[in-house]
């Protein structure tokens, strides 16, 4: 029919507004790491550097090439899989960034995994006793959480549960996981803070949605008939708000990789965040080139399925 | 125009975030006036010490003032950000104006760019900018300043589209005004409240991604101090529970939770 | 039913005694929202709550099913229904007692069924909730409850979804959930206000037929008092929540005691406040306005040149200087897309409009300035067309020196005087004024530029009937003192009457009829024209039934509004009188005795017999 293939066009311009933001970043990527004050052959080489040796780094690295040369020569490598080298261990940065951005995954699936259920409970929750002593306290504490920046939550889950408590480890290391116990340990740290972050958001942004539906005509007509809270809940609100809430959900996991920068850091985690983190610490730049990249494209994966959601429920709710 | 035009534009305004600011604003001048100490100065032999009449939020791992160094690091942390959410919210409202009463290519444009920038998480995008320019104040601020830009972007276009979309517009165009008068006299007048706490929300954000930064160690480099990197090189501090750690990170906490605060009650009863 | 043991039985079915309702905004202080109300209802009775906005009507209504809204509560009084004490039952009892004892039927049906789910579904949900019947059995009861309310298609209609239906078929529905379960009350919450006049006759039907078959005791809340004469036996009147007069329908409606009472009935009551110029349309002068084949569409142009999806066909319209043109007809009908392309501000594609002899732009932009300034537009919402940030003062005042007037206090004085506002609200701004003083701030902020033709876009349909009155009135005294032409749009053909000259009757974007005023009274008229006329209820108790005698069934069940394609009469599909001819080719323009132009294809002989008696007033 007409109205799906006008949905279906509406979609695609949104995968296609979202590709042409990836080309965008992609060359916003390049060219601001490129235009470098100051000579990555120099700094890699150090004091010692003879002016051959320059040179010939120089020439390896395709320095003395124009900018514009070398954005060709690196966007035919992306094309054909070849991300560079690492200016600093020299092996290729889309194995090292691909081993890192497993244990980011496992990080951030973990944590979603936590984080979604508890935080779309407690935002309902918090819309159905909306405005009792239960409702200020969860608004509360869920603002102060999206207030801070997210390594104040990190130093203090480590206060708390490492200082104080003597409970779990600070260090996150993925190597010595011999049992599920220190998987647990060691993963609980991270996890803990990255799910308060996103708690926090997403509860917040559920109780919106919740508030919403809850006010609405119908919900007050159901009253009317003698409807249950429960019954008014299951049968009527859930079917209304299922597609603003996976919008929810895929915006508040694409503020969780603000997040993972931070928690990964903090705990030394070694996931891709923290690669990344080093990298720009080092300047090493086609590490932090591919790093960028992978978030950019995590990030816009995420909101893209946002926006496709929410257009699938406006439409929805046009339709009605 | 006026006198009551005049009091009732600003009473538009947010009254109590609109006083915290105010506030830090003053201490942020003021502060480093006030310090007992010279910041980089090493003044006891302790490191880490507690709260005593000499100094009363102790010393650091240095052996530095800690109240001389925290007013030394709140100044520069509010003032930069200020002076981020200053340029980014000028560039913001002006820019969404524009694309909001031109529409068409320019609104096109200039909403695919801010798309483009806002499609970078805003930590990421501040890690690359570091990374190729190094860690200065104008390129924290500029840097900033250009992340949080479309985010003001976005507010204030849509504020300008549904003021511009009511009728009295409508009415003041049918009249033959022009297009400045239009925008001074009938929008801008009716955004005002919106647009402030807007700017307070990002002033929120810009406190939280300098700290961060600096929390990072890409931030605000030495000699120069702000929250963040207080907290960083203190850390080792938090297993005796030191005020140089705590102090700092309180800091944070009720600088952004305070304003939110503010600004959250502002939504829910606005008026 | 009810035998429940050791409840006393009051004498009637429902008793308020002393009800007290209160309201709060945000954290603000406590505001009665009603005080001191006591009322009974006899059972089988059907009580109406009149009143205007902010009596508390609505809210007495939602109390007597225990439920108060966010922020409102019951803060006083009994309220007993049907030997329930509803005041007193905890939340479990009065889950058991709404929607089995007493059932409520919103204004707005619309946005009360959930838009996810089925009808049907919605329909059965109380007798299924309160276990009153299987589901089979309800689905039987709903689907005979469509057929007895003259739903289309009855058997299937429940299966589609809220926004598939019109506004007067899901308001019987909404009806049909209210009576599943067969309750002893049945509240009615201004269930006909959001429609058109000729719907609400089928919806108001619909209610008197189920009431007559299911007989419960109802209440009826509105603000209209002919809809009150048609449905209601007593009647209680409200005002700021308190209750002003309360008696048998017949009394409070032909000898109210009260004074309010007395104020709502003479705003109620047709009135001629135009002491009507007689029009002499000889075609010598030279028209303030005029409009000439005006056509107005979207979807870009097919190959005749017309655009693809028309809104106004071939719409002419010439306006006298000094005269009050009425345009009027449902919604949709394109009344208000004439009104904005007459304004500037909506594109046209075919024909052409001439101010005072010159051909006007299009676009607004494209005016010249005399052309903007002695063309004024009054918009439909006041909260709209008011820059809330600008005292009233400051927006009389930018509109005089615009234009090069001398904008003193004086100046402003005057314009606020001449719409009857102190001089002191100069210095307010627009949200602290009530919504008649914001209308008169519009009115005064057109008439400071001295304009020739004002055009008014149902200036009067957001505001209470009394206000409306006033605003009426106000713009008759304007038209008298000022000598300006008026292009009144207007859905209330009771407003039209009292204030117009001429009168351009629109249906789905055709000028079915253009009348001299005086001629509305005696036929012959457009078929349209008549029904319209029959449509807007009167002040008598018989009215309704005299009416659906009359009508012809086939035509009721007909879709609203045609698409504008075919070569046929618009008015095809609802005509009663139609013939062969009409479906294929667009009727001529015939002139009666009295100087109506009419298109039909009847003889302005057929038309004038075809008039059923009792028609006229």
């Amino acid at each position: 029919m007409t109205m799906n293939a006008a949905l279906i066009r509406a979609i695609l311009r949104i995968i296609g507004a979202s590709l042409v933001s990836l080309v965008f970043v992609t060359i916003a990527v390049f060219f601001i790491t490129a235009v470098l004050p100051g000579d990555v052959a120099d700094a890699l080489l150090g004091q010692a550097a003879t002016p051959d040796a320059v040179a010939a780094l120089r020439h390896s690295l395709n320095l003395d090439k124009p900018v514009l040369v070398r954005f060709v020569i690196w966007v035919n490598g992306l094309l054909h899989g070849d991300f560079g080298v690492s200016l600093i261990s020299r092996r290729p940065v889309l194995a090292m960034a691909s081993e890192r951005l497993i244990h980011s995954l496992l990080l951030a699936g973990v944590t979603a995994l936590f984080a979604v259920p508890v935080a779309l409970v407690l935002g309902t929750a918090s819309a159905i006793f909306r405005n009792t002593l239960f409702d200020r306290a969860v608004s509360l504490l869920t603002l102060c959480v999206v207030s801070v920046p997210e390594f104040l939550v990190a130093t203090l889950a480590v206060f708390i549960f490492s200082v104080q408590l003597h409970l779990l480890p600070s260090l996150a290391s993925i190597s010595d996981i011999h049992s599920i116990g220190s998987f647990l340990a060691s993963f609980s740290m991270p996890v803990t803070t990255l799910a308060c972050v996103i708690v926090g958001q997403m509860s917040r942004m559920t109780r919106a949605v919740m508030i919403d539906a809850l006010g609405s005509s119908w919900v007050e007509m159901a009253v009317l008939k003698g409807a249950s809270p429960a019954h008014i809940i299951l049968r009527h609100v859930i079917p209304n708000v299922i597609a603003p809430l996976f919008n929810v959900i895929a915006l508040s996991l694409s503020y969780l990789l603000g997040g993972v920068v931070i928690v990964e850091s903090v705990f030394h985690y070694p996931g891709i965040a923290s690669l990344m983190v080093d990298s720009v610490a080092a300047r090493d730049i086609p590490l932090v080139q591919i790093c960028a990249l992978i978030f950019c494209a995590a990030y816009l994966f995420l909101t893209t399925l946002a926006d496709i959601v929410a257009l699938l429920s406006s439409q929805r709710r046009h339709a009605a | 125009m006026t006198v009551a035009s005049l009091t009732r534009r600003w009473a538009a305004i947010p009254r109590i975030p609109g006083a915290l600011i105010l506030f830090w604003l003053l201490l942020a001048v003021i502060g480093p006036l006030l310090a007992p100490f010279a910041p980089g100065e090493v003044v006891s032999r302790t490191v880490f010490a507690p709260i005593s009449a000499h100094h009363i939020l102790g010393t650091d791992y240095l052996g530095r003032d800690v109240l001389t160094r925290l007013l030394c690091g709140t100044s520069s942390t509010v003032l930069l950000c200020a002076a981020a959410t200053l340029l980014a919210c000028t560039g913001g409202v002006f820019l969404g104006m524009i694309a909001a009463l031109k529409q068409g290519v320019t609104d096109t444009l200039l909403s695919r760019f801010m798309d483009g920038v806002i499609s970078i998480p805003s930590l990421l995008s501040a890690l690359v900018a570091v990374a190729a320019f190094g860690s200065s104040v104008p390129v924290l601020v500029l840097a900033m300043s250009l992340i949080y830009m479309p985010g003001s972007y976005r507010t204030s276009r849509m504020l300008a589209l549904s003021v511009a979309r009511r009728d009295f517009v409508l009415a003041a165009r049918m009249r033959g005004e022009k297009a400045g008068y239009i925008v001074l006299r009938e929008i801008l007048p009716n955004m005002t409240g919106p647009v402030m706490a807007d700017v307070g929300l990002r002033f929120i954000y810009s406190v939280r991604l300098l700290s961060n930064l600096s929390f990072l160690g890409v931030g605000l480099q030495p000699p120069m101090t702000d929250l963040g990197s207080l907290t960083r090189e203190n850390l080792l501090g938090l297993v005796y529970g030191a005020p140089a750690v705590i102090a700092p990170a309180l800091t944070i906490a009720v600088l952004t939770v305070g304003l939110n605060l503010a600004l959250d009650s502002n939504r829910r009863e606005p008026g | 039913m009810r035998a429940q043991s050791g409840i006393i039985q009051p004498p009637s079915l429902i008793s308020v005694k002393n009800l007290r309702l209160t309201g709060r905004r945000g954290r603000g202080p406590e505001t009665p929202i009603v005080e001191n109300v006591s009322f009974d209802v006899a059972e089988k009775e059907m009580l109406a709550l009149i009143g205007e906005s902010g009596s508390g009507k609505t809210s007495i209504a939602l109390a007597l099913t225990g439920y108060a809204r966010r922020g409102c509560r019951i803060a006083g009084g009994h309220i007993h229904v049907a030997g329930y004490d509803v005041t007193a039952m905890p939340p479990a009892e009065l889950r058991a007692f709404r929607g089995k004892t007493i059932a409520y039927i919103a204004q707005n049906a619309g946005a009360a069924f959930n838009p996810a789910l089925p009808l049907m579904d919605q329909v059965i949900e109380p007798a299924l909730l309160h276990h009153t019947m299987p589901r089979r059995m309800a689905i039987e009861r709903a689907i005979s409850l469509f057929e007895l309310m003259a739903l289309p298609s009855p058997g299937t209609i429940g299966s589609r979804y809220p926004h598939e239906l019109s506004g007067g078929q899901i308001q019987r529905l909404m009806a049909a959930t209210a009576l599943i379960t067969g309750p002893e009350v049945v509240i009615f919450d201004e269930p006909t206000t959001a429609l058109d006049v000729t719907t609400q006759i089928e919806v108001l039907e619909a209610f008197r037929t189920v009431r007559r078959e299911e007989g419960f005791t109802g209440v009826y809340v509105t603000h209209d008092l002919a809809v009150v004469a048609q449905m209601a036996d007593r009647a209680v009147v409200l005002k700021n929540g308190v209750v002003q007069e309360e008696g048998t329908t017949e009394q409070i409606l032909s000898a109210p005691r009260h004074s309010y009472t007395q104020a709502l009935l003479a705003a109620n009551t047709p009135r001629i406040r135009n002491n009507v110029t007689e029009t002499k349309d000889t075609g010598k002068d030279v028209p303030a306005l005029d409009v000439r084949d005006l056509v107005v569409g979207y979807g870009g142009t097919g190959r005749d040149g017309r655009p693809r999806h028309t809104i106004l066909s071939d719409v002419s319209l010439p306006v006298l200087p000094g005269e009050t043109m009425g345009i009027i007809g449902e919604s949709g009908c394109g009344k208000s897309t004439l009104i904005r392309a007459i304004a500037g501000i909506q594109p046209w594609t075919n024909g052409g409009i001439t101010f005072e002899g010159e051909p006007l732009a299009p676009r607004i932009e494209a005016r010249s300035a005399a052309q903007r300034r002695h063309l004024q537009l009054v918009a439909q919402n006041a909260d709209l067309v008011l820059n809330p940030a600008m005292s009233v003062g400051d927006t009389l005042r930018r509109v005089l020196t615009f234009n090069g007037d001398a904008a003193t206090d004086v100046e402003i004085g005057h314009l606020l005087d001449m719409v009857r506002l102190p001089v002191a609200l100069a210095d307010r701004f627009p949200p602290e004024l009530s919504g008649g003083q914001k209308q008169r701030v519009n009115l005064a902020r057109a008439l400071a530029a001295r304009p020739r033709l004002v055009l008014c876009d149902e200036i009067t349909a957001a505001l209470d009937t009394v206000v409306a009155a006033a605003i009426l009135d106000l713009m008759m005294e304007l038209k008298r003192e000022l000598g300006i032409a008026w292009l009144f749009v207007t859905h209330d053909l009771h407003a039209l009457r009292s204030v117009c000259d001429r009168v351009a009757v629109l249906y789905a974007g055709h000028r079915v009829e253009f009348t001299p005023v005086a001629a509305l009274e005696t036929p012959p008229h457009h078929p349209y024209t008549r029904r319209l006329e029959n449509s807007v209820p009167e002040m008598r108790a018989d009215w309704l039934s005299d009416v659906i005698g009359q009508r012809d069934q086939a035509c009721d069940m007909a879709p609203a509004m045609p698409s504008s394609r075919g070569n046929g009469c618009c008015y095809v599909s609802r005509c009663p009188v139609r013939e062969a001819v009409c479906e294929i080719s667009v009727p001529p323009v015939r002139r009666s005795p009295d100087g109506a132009l009419i298109s039909c294809h009847l003889t302005i002989q057929d038309l004038s017999r075809s008039t059923a008696p009792g028609d006229q007033s």
